[in-house]
């Protein structure tokens, strides 16, 4: 650690600031929701992401067919289909750039958000491999998704390195209207598997 | 000791540099424009969730409950942050945070750094710091690009560049990217993206601030749009978080209170695009050296003011700055500081802690106290009592004088909504006592306040009824 001296003067002034303690905190608001695929499919779209409900992973992968897909450690080996040329770790940056998109699944799903969440374990990689290609295919189970952000937020462990993802890429940043693509992904497509 | 950066050197009082912005019409038009658009979306988003009023209630409480045990939850950051291989680094004020920042630069030889858009780093001068001290940082938010390469300066929290329209935007690309571009919101994002991408990809050290940070866990989180945070937060080997020590929650459990009002008070989203959290190091995922760097600067002097205090509370959403009647017409630059707006005209003078400067001494009255600010905080800063307040300790930092014992009285009527409510109806009343337009005497509880001045004879509607009804419900 550094600097001690600036940091026992710190914790000084914040004591004898002697604020006083605080009332308990009142969780009143809701901890559930509906949730629901509709809902979650339904919210996802708002964000001009796409969505599929499908029963059957496999098919629903034909249309990558003829592309380049970084496929993360823990990949379903019935997802790998032929046709695609399906990129592995150990990946460079500017093989991650130059890839037409990733394939990944999730941790936890938010009906309420239309959130996916990822935190880096199985089928799901580090984190540059579903930020550096510009199109993100995220297969998301059914079971996997919560209501709402506090159930959410339960199922997850939080020193893994998360990702939440809402909808592609945007900015709201010209005169505070949302325009999709920056520097994300571009295109996010959601598998929501029943 | 230094004077503190958050106000920009040589900038006017606020009224001052109201008077020339209200000059400027075009400033005007874009600022009615952005901000009517997000005053709309924010209220249909807000409205959706029947448990609002009980989010805000949370976040107040989990947030006075960070400040009233603010030492020992940063101890518990310190140790959870170490624990998980990260450095924790203190500063006192901005000179002393800026030269840790630098230093960390220098030891990795980066002559270049790319940021994610960060209050606490605009709040102490970082990129001015830097830049004297050779590195360059760039900024890869789009709303901070723009202004950065434009030379200007920030108008407002979350949007910086919001005085700026389309077609300004798309000239300040031209001329600074060398790029024909149109004035296409989608065709200006991709101009950034393509300017910036090498820069994510090659650049070693990245910079960003902290929205929270999980005292039990280590937690960091930052939540954006673009996916440029992402970027920084990820490509390079090393990360600095400049991080206000305020902006602490004890538990991850409270981030389900924080992820839930910040999205649809500032972008008035369900969830913005991309939320990351990291604690400390993970081998073989992002950066693996990891700084975090806490700041005080002005907060622990704020934190002795029981009233002024709360303003601590602020999760830099900015839903008062896009309700605030002043500030849609004065625009952000008027407060001289990184910090405009009702927030502003509150947190400025705090942090600066000096009210004989003339600049943070007319913060306080930037404002008509509609009292629309408080309604949208998502962490319910009353900061109409705040302004008050502040009013009184600046004319009491002139001496005491009949003024001063009026403002204490005004403190206290504004301290409590229905005490406010109620002298504004009084003062509704009034208008039928004014002779030559002015009121020399008000009742109860406005004749504490008229005993040492005459007021204007007010409109029949108190403005803060007419705001309430014609602008809030937008
Ligand atoms: S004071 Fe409240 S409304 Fe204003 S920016 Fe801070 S949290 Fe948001």
């Amino acid at each position: 650690m550094t600097n001690t001296a600036a940091r026992e003067e710190i914790l000084q002034r914040i004591r004898s600031a002697q604020v006083p303690a605080a009332v308990p905190v009142v969780r009143g608001y809701n901890q559930k929701g509906p949730g629901g695929v509709e809902l979650f499919a339904e919210r996802v779209a708002d964000y001009r992401a796409i969505v599929h409900t499908v029963t059957n992973v496999p098919e629903a992968l034909e249309a990558l067919k003829g592309k380049r897909i970084v496929a993360p450690e823990g990949v379903p080996d019935e997802w790998l289909i032929d046709g695609v040329t399906w990129l592995r770790e150990p990946l460079s940056i500017d093989e991650l750039d130059q890839a037409d998109g990733v394939l990944t699944g999730c941790a936890v799903a938010i009906a309420d958000t239309g959130t996916i969440v990822l935190d880096g374990s199985e089928a799901q990689g580090r984190r540059a491999l579903t930020l550096l290609p510009d199109y993100h295919l995220c297969v998301v189970r059914q079971d996997q998704i919560a209501a709402s952000v506090p159930e959410a937020l339960q199922l997850l462990e939080p020193t893994r390195p998360l990702t939440f993802i809402s909808g592609p890429s945007a900015t709201s940043d010209i005169e505070l209207n949302r325009v999709e693509g920056v520097h994300g992904p571009r295109t996010l497509e959601v598998l929501i598997v029943i | 000791m230094a004077r503190n950066p958050v106000t920009w050197l040589g900038s006017p009082t606020f009224p001052k540099a109201a008077k020339e912005a209200l000059n400027d019409t075009q400033l005007r038009q874009n600022l009615r424009k952005a901000t009517g658009t997000i005053r709309g979306r924010r209220a249909a988003a807000v409205a959706e969730m029947t448990d609002w009023e009980m989010l805000r209630v949370a976040g107040e409480q989990i947030k006075d409950d960070v400040l009233a045990r603010l030492d020992t939850l940063l101890v518990q950051l310190e140790e959870s942050v170490t624990a998980r291989g990260g450095v924790v680094h203190w500063a006192r004020d901005a000179e002393e945070a800026n030269r840790i920042v630098l230093d960390l630069c220098r030891a990795e030889q980066a002559t270049e750094v790319v940021k994610v858009k960060s209050m606490a780093t605009a709040e102490i001068g970082l990129n001015e710091a830097l830049e004297a001290g050779g590195v360059q940082a760039i900024e890869t938010d789009l709303a901070e690009l723009i202004v950065q390469l434009g030379e200007d300066r920030p108008s407002h929290i979350l949007v910086p560049a919001i005085h700026r329209n389309r077609s300004e935007i798309r000239e300040i690309f031209q001329r600074r990217m060398g790029v024909e571009v149109s004035d296409e919101p989608a065709d200006l994002a991709e101009a950034a993206r393509v300017y910036l991408r090498q820069k994510f990809l090659t650049t070693k050290v990245a910079i960003s601030g902290a929205n929270f940070a999980v005292a039990d866990t280590g937690s960091i989180v930052v939540l954006e749009s673009e996916g440029n945070g992402r970027m920084c937060l990820t490509l390079p080997d090393t990360l600095i978080t400049v991080m206000g020590i305020e902006k602490l929650v004890p538990s991850w459990q409270d981030l389900e209170v924080f992820l839930q009002l910040l999205p649809r008070s500032s972008t008035a989203e369900r969830m913005n695009p991309y939320t990351s959290v990291w604690t400390g190091v993970t081998p073989g995922d992002g950066p693996q050296n990891f700084h975090l760097v806490l700041i005080d600067n002005g907060r622990t002097a704020t934190l002795t003011d029981s009233v002024g205090r709360q303003a601590l509370r602020c999760i830099r959403c900015s839903a008062c700055l896009n309700v605030c009647p002043v500030y849609e017409r004065t625009g952000g630059q008027s407060y001289g500081s990184v910090y405009p707006g009702p927030i502003g005209a509150i947190l400025t003078p705090q942090l600066m802690g000096d009210l004989h400067d003339p600049l943070a001494a007319s913060l306080p009255y930037a404002s008509s106290l509609c009292g629309a600010c408080f309604e949208v905080c998502p962490v319910r800063i009353d900061i109409p009592s705040v302004l008050t307040h502040l009013r009184a300790e600046v004319v009491e930092a002139k001496g005491r004088t009949a003024e001063s014992v009026a403002m204490s009285a005004a403190a206290w009527i504004f301290r409590e909504a229905s005490r406010y409510e109620k002298a504004q109806k009084a003062g509704s009343l009034a208008r039928f006592l004014a002779k030559d337009g002015k009121i020399t005497s008000l009742p109860w509880p406005g004749s504490k306040w008229t005993s040492s001045r005459d007021v204007p004879a007010p409109p029949s509607e108190s403005f803060r009824a007419w705001w309430r009804k014609n602008r809030c419900q937008e």
